[in-house]
């Protein structure tokens, strides 16, 4: 299970890369990607779209299911991946490239893990 | 409690991701995923634990009228070897299930019947019987491989005798023997399957079928061979537009609003007269390609250019040959032809799509 250090984590499985202090990148990590199966599609969020922590802001579907993605923090979406549109394959391929959205004027964070403690969250998660 | 066809131990080993399916614990796909699961079928072949299927065996000189009476096709003109599709209607003309009718001789008949209404059709099965014939589910005794594909034949052929397999689509032949090496294994082999491709179903005791699962696979190995799980059947199927229980059937609608073959003006069966009795279908089942951007699945409503709320999704998906999603959906039988723009409400937005004619895929035989 790919898990870079460097990112953190969310609990249900988002990856977040500050950018700087309030802006970031945000998508789903390879545990998520291998959980939810070939991805088909993904239903952007649209850029001036507010992001709340612990809500839904997007959700990409698989062939068999339709998921959530949660966002890790509260800011407004500001840039969206539009590559994945074409390609929501990326999303399998490459988790930790296939950014989803950049999130800007961030002003509130969900706790988050490093990659240690992801990891260690995957093992108690896991069943 | 789910239980476990013959090969749950094969899947768990190779990796599939298990989940419940009509009482059953099964693969839904292995970590090939359903996307290249699809394509090995389309392309050179795939193998199917299809176990959890149901037969029920009916002999003896009242055997044919039972089936008539039962089940909405004609099969007195049946040849031994053949197989027909058809479904049992209730009362109501409604749909009990669709199934196949395996002609093993005039007097003896094969029955299979999906998984998840084993024990409703055996119950209906059980509670119209009449006269001199002998019934048995035979389900335990059976277990069921379905290898599809266009490599299906040099597969098949590595392990057993030309004679033995069926040259003509819903056609099987009994008693065929295959022989995996170590030993020789009996199975009946029916061309006939759920992918719209071509390829074979194969019975075999329950004892042999691991045996068989692993020595197929190794004969396919060299082309191209994997596998598959109840997602890839789910995307083939609905490729080729076949019918699912439970989606595009159940107890209410019924054989002519899903366009399903069912003769009228034949022989009687139970139901017949209660759909003559519904007079002209009122909805019809009709195929969508999706042209905006998303998925229209089960359930999802459909709207007319004016707005107008027409009809519902009954399977949907994104098709992973023919690069589009798919849905069939029920809509007024008057109007909405192919070309027909309608949309389709995807969790609350509305996508564009097309009427298309069914089937989406077909491969000619």
């Amino acid at each position: 299970m790919n898990i870079p250090e460097g990112l953190k984590y969310s609990k249900t499985h988002e990856w977040v890369k500050m950018l700087d202090a309030a802006s970031c990148l945000v998508g789903i990590t390879d545990f998520a990607q291998s959980e939810l199966g070939d991805l088909v599609f993904i239903n952007l969020p649209q850029t001036g779209d507010e992001a709340v922590m612990g809500e839904t802001f997007c959700d990409v579907e698989s062939v068999k299911a339709v998921s959530d993605v949660i966002s890790p923090v509260t800011g407004t979406v500001s840039e969206v991946n539009e590559e994945l549109l074409d390609s929501p394959q990326k999303l399998n391929e490459d988790a930790y490239g296939a950014w989803i959205a950049k999130i800007e004027n961030i002003t509130g964070t969900e706790e988050l893990m490093d990659a240690s403690a992801y990891e260690a969250f995957l093992q108690t998660e896991e069943a | 409690m789910e239980r476990k066809t013959p090969l749950f131990g094969e899947h768990e080993r190779s990796g599939g991701k298990i989940v419940p399916f009509g009482g059953y614990l099964l693969p839904v796909q292995y970590s090939t995923g359903v996307i290249a699961e699809h394509m090995a079928v389309r392309t050179k072949a795939g193998l199917f634990d299809v176990s959890h299927m149901a037969e029920l065996m009916m002999e003896g000189p009242d055997a044919a009228a039972n089936i008539q009476r039962l089940c909405t096709t004609d099969i007195s003109s049946m040849t031994d070897g053949q197989v027909k599709y058809a479904m049992m209607c209730n009362e109501k003309g409604g749909i009990v299930d669709d199934l196949v009718i395996c002609r093993m001789r005039p007097d003896k008949y094969m029955l299979v019947v999906n998984a998840g209404n084993h024990a409703k059709d055996a119950a209906w099965v059980e509670s119209h019987l009449t006269g001199d014939l002998m019934y048995s589910d035979i389900s335990e005794s059976m277990a069921q491989i379905a290898l599809q594909g266009p490599n299906a034949d040099i597969i098949l052929k590595k392990l057993c005798d030309g004679k033995y397999i069926p040259v003509k689509y819903y056609h099987f032949v009994e008693n065929g023997v295959m022989d995996i090496g170590s030993r020789k294994i009996g199975v009946l082999i029916s061309q006939t399957g759920y992918t719209g491709e071509h390829g074979y179903e194969l019975y075999c005791r329950p004892e042999d079928a691991v045996d068989l699962w692993r020595a197929l696979l190794a004969a396919g190995a060299g082309e191209g061979l994997i596998p598959c799980g109840l997602g890839a059947r789910d995307t083939l199927r609905l490729e080729a537009s076949m019918p699912l229980y439970g989606h595009e059937m159940n107890d209410d609608i019924s054989p002519l609003e899903a366009g399903l073959p069912c003769r009228l003006d034949g022989k009687d069966f139970i139901g017949r007269q209660a759909i003559i009795d519904r007079g002209r279908p009122a909805i019809k089942r009709v195929g969508l390609k999706i042209t905006g951007r998303g998925i229209a699945r089960e359930h999802c409503l459909v709207y007319n250019s004016a707005g107008e709320e027409i009809g519902w999704v009954s399977s949907g998906t994104h098709c992973p040959y023919l690069g589009y999603a798919a849905a069939m959906a029920y809509v007024p039988s008057a109007g909405y032809e192919p070309g027909t723009e309608v949309a389709v409400d995807v969790r609350g937005r509305k996508v564009e799509a097309v009427i298309v004619p069914l089937p989406f895929y077909r491969i000619i035989r």
